[in-house]
């Protein structure tokens, strides 16, 4: 944790702020990036995810804030000589030029000898395993291949970041896990930084050592996958990031937490008394219980098997909750509900504005 | 009764092609003719076709022809593409509104903007042959924006970002990546502009003055005098060469459907 503070981080963004056409997408937003950090900005379609992305390879200008690279402003610095390289969400080879033609493409501009853009091409196909593709043609390739080949084009740069715009965005599920792994092994390869858009929190919870979850063009909460999946910071973050109950609640004093007239015992402490919050609970740390031996008791209205456990919905006054478990009890049986003080999570509710984003 | 259906369809067809072609064909017919007569056949002869290559004022006039059609094609295609390219980028509304301006020339009545153009040169450069380039370029224009205009729309634009990124500057990633994207759009344009101009007659005339011809304006002035057999060769060549720019720039484009559509919008 020290030696990292010492070490410059290889990127900051300072107070950036963009709008299109009056619409305020990027408020203010501050982050600073590690080196050889694969991080991952994760939120719903629209955020900024995409913008952010292209401000730090220059093709976006923010209206404020400044983009600092190693240590100097890269701001107003053209995209080309900025010694970053980017994955897009589209298949981006060059149609006329074959796979070998366009991963030297950035080679040859930088006038490197015959021999070395030929040492390059054979590293970097050998990297993304599609080895003796040289000659083909970009446009017979799968939507795999040609990310691959797009990836493959950006690393013979030996860019110090490279940007991949939700790169796995219209592969099919399962293309999508095997390439996610390769990406894995890439980024170990390589050792360079990585910075990746995703929508998909399972793909950013899989891939990433760090995530930035963002909503309207403002940061969430910033940490490891284990940090942001356990201890969401707000009500926004624990429901998009996988699934949640969340339910309003006050807290009549320390450790106690009290929803729907039930006082139940938690391990947060420090709020106001009687404060409003908001409470969230996954569903796998909702345990079903027979009725009179929980919190709450309810019916079951539905039972849906998901392949590696059962997903259990049940009523109770005022509430519909969701739980995971490997038992299933019958579809209209009557059930308790219990949780662990450990596995709840309280947390102050957002400030106005923020409420109505985490109803959308 | 669908075969009877089948039939009409096909005579009516044969009527249209009749009355389309069967003029040229006759002019065709009669360049061939060695009598000075529209109405007897006194046998095949090429000699109309060798006094044309001996008179001057006909190669003056197709000289001039052919250089104006290269020359304002090739103006145009480059001010043509360039400006396609900046429409795409402009904004909903404004690429809108230069859209529907740039239909104005190709919709409006050649009289009227050759007289326009006529008026407005008067005052500005002497009419010559200066003159009527410039009002070629002029009427190119549309044509080009039009043919090239589908092919930067199905342009995936992350294709120059992604050369962008990967170093090249913004006009090296035009000539290397874009272009040969829109190329084949850009080449429909050319030839589009140099059939047009080779075909314009009306604001040739208006824009022209005195001493310059193309072989359009010469073919009206000699008519005026009296039809000679000449001028049926003349014009079996012009529908020739023409019919055969037609016929490449079908085949370039053949695979798309976008010169279709321009034709379409300018007729
Ligand atoms: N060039 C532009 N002109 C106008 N509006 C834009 C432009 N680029 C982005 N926007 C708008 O900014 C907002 C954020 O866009 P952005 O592409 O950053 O979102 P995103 O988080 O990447 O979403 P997605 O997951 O859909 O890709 C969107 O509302 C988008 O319409
Ligand atoms: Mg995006």
């Amino acid at each position: 944790m020290e030696m990292n503070e010492k070490e410059r981080d290889i990127l900051e963004l300072r107070n950036i702020s963009k709008s299109f056409d009056g619409k305020k997408v990027l408020d203010d937003l501050s982050l600073s990036i590690g080196r050889n950090e694969f991080i991952t900005l994760l939120g719903p379609s629209g955020c900024g995810k995409s913008t952010t992305l292209r401000i730090i390879g220059g093709f976006v200008r923010p209206d404020e804030g400044a983009v600092f690279f190693d240590g100097k402003d890269i701001t107003d610095l053209a995209s080309e000589k900025r010694n970053v390289n980017t994955v897009f969400q589209k298949y981006s080879l060059f149609p006329h030029m074959n796979v070998e033609e366009n991963i030297a493409f950035g080679l040859k501009l930088k006038k490197k000898s015959k021999a070395y853009i030929q040492d390059k091409i054979r590293y970097a196909l050998k990297l993304v395993n599609l080895e003796g593709y040289e000659k083909r043609n970009t446009t017979a390739l799968s939507g795999g291949q040609q990310q691959r080949i797009a990836i493959a084009r950006a690393i013979v740069n030996e860019p110090e970041i490279l940007l991949l715009d939700e790169p796995l965005g219209a592969l099919d599920l399962k293309l999508r896990h095997d390439m996610q792994q390769e990406l894995i092994r890439i980024k170990k390869e390589v050792g360079i930084t990585f910075i990746y858009v995703t929508h998909d929190q399972e793909e950013a919870l899989t891939m990433s050592d760090k995530i930035v979850v963002m909503n309207r063009g403002i940061i969430q909460q910033m940490g490891t996958s284990k940090s942001i999946y356990d201890e969401p910071q707000n009500a926004f973050v624990a429901d998009f990031i996988g699934e949640s109950n969340i339910v309003d609640g006050v807290m009549p004093q320390d450790r106690v937490v009290e929803i729907f007239g039930v006082k139940i015992p938690c391990v947060d402490e420090g709020f106001a008394e009687r404060e409003a919050v908001d409470v969230v609970i996954r569903p796998e740390d909702l345990e079903i219980r027979p009725e009179g031996d929980g919190f709450f008791n309810g019916q079951v209205v539905s039972v849906l098997f998901k392949g590696a456990y059962y997903e259990i919905k049940v009523r109770t006054e005022g509430c519909e909750w969701v739980s995971q478990s490997v038992t299933a009890p019958e579809v209209g049986t009557r059930v308790g509900l219990y949780v662990l003080p450990d596995n709840i999570q309280i947390m102050h509710k957002p400030k106005s504005e923020d409420a109505e984003m985490i109803k959308e | 009764m669908v075969r009877l259906k089948n039939a009409f369809m096909r005579c009516y067809l044969a009527f249209i092609l009749l009355f389309l072609y069967a003029p040229i064909f006759v002019l065709i017919v009669l360049s061939f003719n060695d009598s000075r007569s529209r109405v007897t056949w006194g046998g095949f002869t090429l000699k109309w076709y060798g006094r044309l290559f001996s008179s001057r004022q006909i190669l003056e006039a197709l000289e001039t022809t052919l250089l104006l059609g290269l020359a304002s094609a090739a103006a145009a295609t480059v001010i043509g593409t360039l400006g396609a390219v900046g429409i795409q980028a402009m904004r909903k509304r404004g690429y809108q509104i230069v859209m529907s301006v740039t239909n104005i020339p190709i919709l409006n009545a050649d009289i009227v903007t050759g007289i326009a153009l006529m008026l407005w040169f008067v005052r500005l450069i002497p009419l010559g042959f200066g003159s009527v380039l410039v009002a070629h370029i002029t009427f190119n224009i549309p044509y080009v924006i039009l043919s090239v205009m589908p092919k930067l729309k199905s342009l995936n634009l992350s294709i120059y970002e992604a050369a962008r990124d990967l170093g090249a500057g913004s006009v090296y990633a035009f000539f290397h990546i874009v272009l040969p994207q829109i190329g084949s759009g850009i080449l429909a344009g050319f030839f589009m502009a140099l059939t047009m101009s080779m075909d314009d007659f009306v604001i040739t005339y208006f824009t022209k003055g005195a001493g310059v011809n193309t072989l359009s304006t010469m073919i009206y002035g000699e008519i005026r005098k009296g039809i000679k057999p000449e001028m049926y060769a003349l014009s079996t060549l012009l529908f020739a060469v023409i019919f055969v720019i037609l016929l490449a720039f079908n085949a370039l484009s053949g695979k798309g459907k976008n010169t279709e559509d321009v034709i379409e919008r300018s007729r």
